[in-house]
């Protein structure tokens, strides 16, 4: 214990209660309550609605959900394949090499997301590949921001693990793709998870290269709120967000009972 | 065939895949921004936009308001880890969780959530004209860089509370205990046995927060301002809303290069403190 005194303990949590509900609770309560509103010019917001989720969960909106989540699936899967390759083949390297490989997959973090959609929109509307216009556009630029995420807590947990359950596998006689397969693997499969479902929240919230790059019949989510909000439904914008961040928690639930399972065994 | 060129043939196919989807599109922002769209090359676009009012407000709105966001998460965020961690209350854990949870959420959510708070016929104009009988309420800050700064702090304060929670996890308490034992009081065993261990966690916190701040758009687009604009929301408005794919890609050369500098520092910073 820190401080001993009653008096100093309850003043600093009365201060931390003061900085942190208005700062953290309030945002996500506010647009929580807003999303069921049609006013709010005081305390409270009034007009109380669920118009906006009728409209939020059909038409144009379910589609931009489906988007959202289709791309957020497939962007997380091919990032957790590219990331787990790497970091996998990375650790057999020599220290050197690795060092490069490792600054190579984390620089997408560094590059703002905004350059790497306009990247990505000046490189593939010429040829040889042209994706321009194509769902595969989106796809491509989501995957290639998460694939940092997924490189670098792949490699994070490959550092953690134990190297004697693959030497005594090995001694054993087991070939490297075995080892591979029945040992590694299994043993990585909770750091896999956790990966997964970071690279599906960020892909499912991602604004800045989705903005540069997507195309008419292709609009995610958050591209959705951003017109919403432009054009002044703020409510509508708000029951938009709730639907977005209500998904993202449901599939982040999914995946984490993934891995209390596996790390049953 | 050797072991160790089987081993590099193995790293290949990730990296042909980074170098297709992101290497040589980032080479090509490099060619346009050296190719004006009257063709041939020189380096017009740069003279251009280095010269042009937009950019260098973006540039110096950038670059203050990234420093002091990241000030200012480290302020509240080093305060708030503290008293999680050392002053201990129920429902503390469950705090914890919340920020875990908050951290998966997009930043633009902030925002839209300001913009009830304090938009113009938002809850506290709102109840700012219900007392006082004015026409309109005091808070206008939100459309100026003011509004941004509190959306950035806000919302990246929770990256530098967590590695700071995991490094006093790692804290002996019983260092407390002693220095406290001696007759130290809390200032002083903040500075002499906290922040000591703190000061990594803190430096790589503090580091990534200033490249996520630096390359934040989601806010700024959201607050809706035309009057805040950073480089981020430049490269969006010159490439997509004017068309102007050599002065994009140049903003984006100047951001790319500031961002990737620092962020080679935080990695470095990180590394030597363990993180």
């Amino acid at each position: 214990m820190l401080v001993h005194s009653r008096g100093t303990r309850w003043a600093l949590w009365t201060l931390f209660l003061v900085l942190f509900i208005p700062l953290f609770a309030l945002p996500l309560l506010v647009v929580l309550a807003a999303s069921f509103a049609t006013h709010w010019s005081s305390v409270l917001p009034s007009d109380l609605t669920t118009a906006h989720y009728s409209a939020a969960t059909r038409g144009e909106a379910l589609q931009a959900l489906t988007t959202s989540l289709v791309t957020a699936a497939a962007a997380s899967l091919i990032a957790l394949a590219a990331g787990t390759w790497a970091a996998l083949s990375a650790a057999s390297l020599p220290k050197r090499v690795r060092r490069v490989l490792d600054a190579l997959f984390v620089l997408p973090v560094a590059v703002p997301s905004v350059v790497v959609g306009l990247a990505i929109l000046v490189a593939f509307s010429q040829p040889p590949i042209l994706l321009n216009g194509t769902r595969w556009i989106v796809i491509a630029a989501h995957a290639v921001l998460v694939t940092a995420f997924a490189y670098q807590s792949v490699s994070a947990a490959i550092v953690r693990l134990d190297p004697a359950y693959e030497q005594a596998a090995a001694s054993l006689g087991a070939r490297p793709s075995y080892v591979l397969w029945r040992v590694k693997l299994p043993l990585l499969l909770p750091s896999l998870t956790a990966a997964a479902g970071l690279c599906f929240a960020l892909s499912m919230g991602e604004l800045s290269a989705t903005m540069m790059l997507y195309p008419p019949d292709w609009t995610p989510l958050p591209v959705l709120i951003y017109a919403a909000t432009d054009r002044g439904s703020l409510f509508a914008g708000s029951a938009l967000a709730v639907v977005l961040m209500t998904a993202t928690l449901l599939v982040l639930l999914a995946v984490s009972r993934i891995r209390t399972k596996a790390s049953y065994r | 065939m050797t072991s160790s060129t089987r081993r590099l043939l193995w790293a290949l196919p990730p990296v042909a895949l980074l170098a297709v989807f992101f290497l040589y599109p980032l080479l090509l922002v490099v060619r346009q921004s050296v190719q004006p769209d009257g063709g041939g090359t020189s380096f017009e676009p740069y003279t251009d936009v280095f010269a042009s009012g937009a950019f260098r407000d973006a540039l110096w709105t950038t670059v203050w308001l990234a420093p002091a966001a990241t000030v200012g998460c480290l302020v509240l965020g080093f305060f708030l880890a503290l008293v999680i961690a050392f002053v201990p209350f129920r429902g503390a854990k469950a705090v914890a969780k919340f920020i875990d949870v908050f951290l998966s959420f997009p930043s633009f959510l902030i925002t839209l959530a300001l913009l009830f708070i304090y938009g113009t016929v938002g809850m506290a104009n709102g109840v700012w004209t219900d007392v006082t009988g004015a026409a309109e309420g005091p808070f206008r800050f939100l459309t100026t860089p003011w509004g941004v700064l509190l959306a950035e702090i806000t919302y990246f304060t929770p990256f530098v509370i967590r590695p700071l929670l995991a490094a006093f996890s790692h804290l002996d308490t019983a260092q407390l205990e002693a220095a406290s034992s001696l007759g130290a009081r809390a200032p002083r065993i903040i500075r002499q046995v906290i922040l000591p261990e703190a000061l990594p966690a803190l430096a790589a916190g503090g580091s990534l927060v200033l490249v996520l701040c630096l390359n934040e758009f989601g806010i700024v687009l959201f607050t809706g301002a035309k009057g805040v604009t950073t480089l981020p929301t430049l490269v969006y408005s010159k490439a997509i809303l004017e068309s102007d794919y050599p002065g994009a890609c140049v903003v984006a050369v100047v951001n790319v290069l500031i961002s990737v500098g620092l962020y080679g520092l935080y990695r470095v910073v990180s590394r030597r403190a363990g993180a």
